[in-house]
């Protein structure tokens, strides 16, 4: 078992994901930050792996990308900084990226890497579930990384299933049609997919992600599923915050965490 | 050797769908419908009914009299620039539109990058009285303005891509977002032969009208329905796949594809793929692209925005790899001397695409009876402002 599948048996509701861009703001914050997350209450961190061409991404976490790329982030610096967070925090660590980084790193090599630095599951959202079962769900598993698989308010409850059969950490639930960092209210639609997806009695636990942002968003989507992942509205705030990261991070996380008063 | 495309999308190793899940739904039902729809005969007849009146189909194939005096071959031009919008590009748009129609779409997206797939896209949309929107990444915009304005005079809009190198593949970037964002009422028109499959199948067959019209015109001409060279310039590829179509499993004919190598090709200001790149993923197909050592995608650089791309189309791409095609490649200044050399000599101003497929022929060793067939894709009028700079260099005095 690792991190992630311990994290969901001690704990099924309310699981707090963070997002951010590896390398942005800075280069040197990503142990700053992550560490921080760990302290200020956050459950579960991925770690955005800058690429050129986010094709699922909106407008936040592509400049963030194009940032951490400028600031001369690659795969094998994430890695480093990983293992030596793996020093002082064993919070469960997830890298999102594109099939592309994976292929060109070679896949084997990627897995091992991922492995040895401490890494805990991967998030490739444009890699085929048929793909990754016939080539790859063998070399996840002997490197002991999991893989969690999207589904979205037009996939099919065929493939719905096949999703929460193949995902070993989480089911992603992306809780509308767009790129990440598009907030909307929640519809009726959305309200009765998120209800089909409680009731399809799924083996995997599931995280909402797209459009969190706050307190509100957050425990709106946990009422359909056992957690949250908030991505561009944190990536804004590190953005856009005075304060030095660290209370810039455990400001963010407690107001989300505790109801505005 | 099977050069065709298989049930999951690949040429040998190139192609497939690499998408995200948001994509996924309008991808499968595309990949389920694109063949049911084209092989229907009614589909079939409003097609060839728009293509004969609206297009101007067939095109001529032309015998280009001083051009082979020149080249010592018998060479053939097949003439896609006399298109309605100028360009082939048309084919395919005219296909997708009837396509997105069948399907139940509303509202058309594209991307562009020399802005030909635009106007054609925006054409079709008029056409069908169907809202159109096309991408265009903000540096083609400042050099292909005669088709921005032609793409607005047609009612559609023009929305500059701003991210990376502003080009060509930003273009389609956006695009694509924007297709995740609007999954239901839209439909995406891609301009060429790459992009998750169906696309690279789909598009090559709406554009094999170019080589089945070369059959029968040759038949005629020379008494034999192919050539013996089949040039053509290749960005995605989607010309350059019409051309070949019906000749992918003939032996008998060479085909010979035109990079553009930019600068140079060592110069670091080059859209070589074939050469600079190696296998990844980009605009969802598995292809040659170029890109650095940790899997970024480098921009490319060309003269020519239709041509500015660092991806190929995964059929080319298998072509390529199979030997089956060879592979030229010209520079910025052999594309322009092309140009004027074509101009002057048969009275034709090809796009600056095109041009670079003409730059191949001083590096080809032909035979006099050699029938050569060059695809021009597209004419040259978006590409005056380009030449413009060149007149003084190539002054008749």
């Amino acid at each position: 078992m690792n991190r992630i599948q311990s994290l969901f048996q001690r704990k099924n509701k309310e699981v707090l994901n963070i997002y951010f861009t590896a390398g942005h703001p800075t280069k040197e914050s990503i142990q700053d930050i992550v560490l921080q997350l760990d302290s200020s209450g956050a459950d579960l961190i991925e770690l955005g792996m800058p690429y050129s061409d986010p094709l699922a991404d909106g407008p936040t976490i592509q400049e963030s990308s194009q940032k951490a790329l400028a600031n001369g982030v690659t795969l094998s610096y994430i890695f480093e900084q990983v293992a030596l967070i793996r020093e002082h925090s064993e919070i469960p660590i997830i890298m999102m990226g594109y099939y592309n980084q994976m292929l060109q790193f070679g896949e084997q090599k990627f897995l091992e890497a991922a492995q040895k630095a401490g890494v805990d599951g991967l998030i490739i959202p444009d890699m085929p579930m048929y793909m990754y079962e016939e080539h790859y769900q063998h070399m996840f598993q002997q490197n002991n990384i999991t893989i969690s698989f999207l589904v979205t308010p037009e996939t099919s409850k065929e493939r719905i299933l096949q999703a929460d059969r193949l995902s070993s950490a989480f089911l992603y639930i992306v809780s509308q049609s767009s790129i990440t960092g598009t907030a909307s209210k929640a519809t009726e639609a959305q309200k009765s997919y998120l209800n089909t997806l409680k009731e399809l009695d799924l083996k995997s636990p599931s995280l909402i992600g797209f459009g969190i942002k706050d307190y509100d968003s957050f425990h709106h989507a946990c009422q359909y599923a056992n957690g949250a992942i908030i991505g561009s509205a944190f990536i804004k705030k590190l953005e856009s915050s005075d304060l030095p990261i660290k209370e810039t991070v455990d400001q963010f996380v407690k107001k989300i965490r505790i109801p505005v008063s | 050797m099977n050069y065709h495309v298989d049930e999951r999308g690949f040429y040998g190793e190139f192609g497939g769908a690499f998408i995200p899940e948001m994509l996924h739904g309008n991808i499968e039902k595309l990949r389920n419908q694109y063949l049911l729809h084209m092989e229907d005969p009614s589909f079939k007849d409003e097609f060839d009914a728009l293509m004969k009146d609206y297009v101007g189909r067939p095109s001529p194939l032309y015998f280009a009299p001083r051009l082979s005096d020149k080249y010592g071959a018998k060479i053939y031009l097949k003439r896609e620039d006399l298109n309605h919008t100028g360009a082939h590009k048309i084919n395919n748009t005219i296909g997708q539109i009837l396509l997105a129609k069948r399907l139940g779409k509303t509202r058309i997206i594209a991307e562009t990058g020399a802005g030909q797939h635009g106007v054609a896209t925006a054409t079709v949309c008029a056409l069908m009285g169907l809202r159109c929107i096309v991408y265009m990444g903000s540096v083609d915009i400042q050099r292909q303005a005669p088709n921005v304005a032609r793409m607005r005079m047609l009612g559609a809009e023009v929305r500059p891509a701003e991210s990376g190198s502003k080009t060509l593949k930003d273009a389609t970037n956006e695009a694509i977002r924007d297709w995740i964002n609007n999954p239901v009422e839209t439909h995406y028109i891609i301009g060429s032969v790459v992009g998750p499959h169906p696309y690279p199948d789909m598009v090559a067959r709406f554009q094999s009208v170019i080589s089945e019209e070369m059959k029968w015109q040759l038949q005629h001409q020379e008494g034999r329905d192919y050539p013996d060279y089949i040039m053509a310039c290749v960005g995605g590829g989607s010309n350059a796949a019409g051309a070949i179509y019906h000749y992918l499993d003939d032996d008998r004919v060479q085909i010979v594809l035109t990079e553009a190598a930019g600068k140079g090709i060592d110069t670091g200001e080059s859209a070589a793929t074939s050469v600079l790149g190696s296998k990844g993923i980009i605009h969802g197909s598995k292809t040659l692209l170029m890109q650095t050592d940790d899997g970024q995608i480098i921009e490319p650089y060309s003269i020519s925005a239709g041509l500015d791309y660092p991806g190929i189309g995964p059929m080319h791409a298998h072509l390529i790899h199979t030997k089956r095609a060879i592979v030229q490649y010209a520079t910025d200044d052999e594309a322009i001397k092309a140009a004027f050399e074509l101009s002057r000599i048969e009275g034709i101003i090809p796009a600056l695409e095109t041009a670079h497929s003409f730059a191949s022929l001083e590096k080809m060793k032909f035979n006099k009876e050699d029938v050569v067939v060059i695809n021009l894709s597209g004419r040259g009028d978006k590409d005056l402002a380009t030449y413009i700079e060149y007149l003084n260099d190539f002054s008749q005095s």
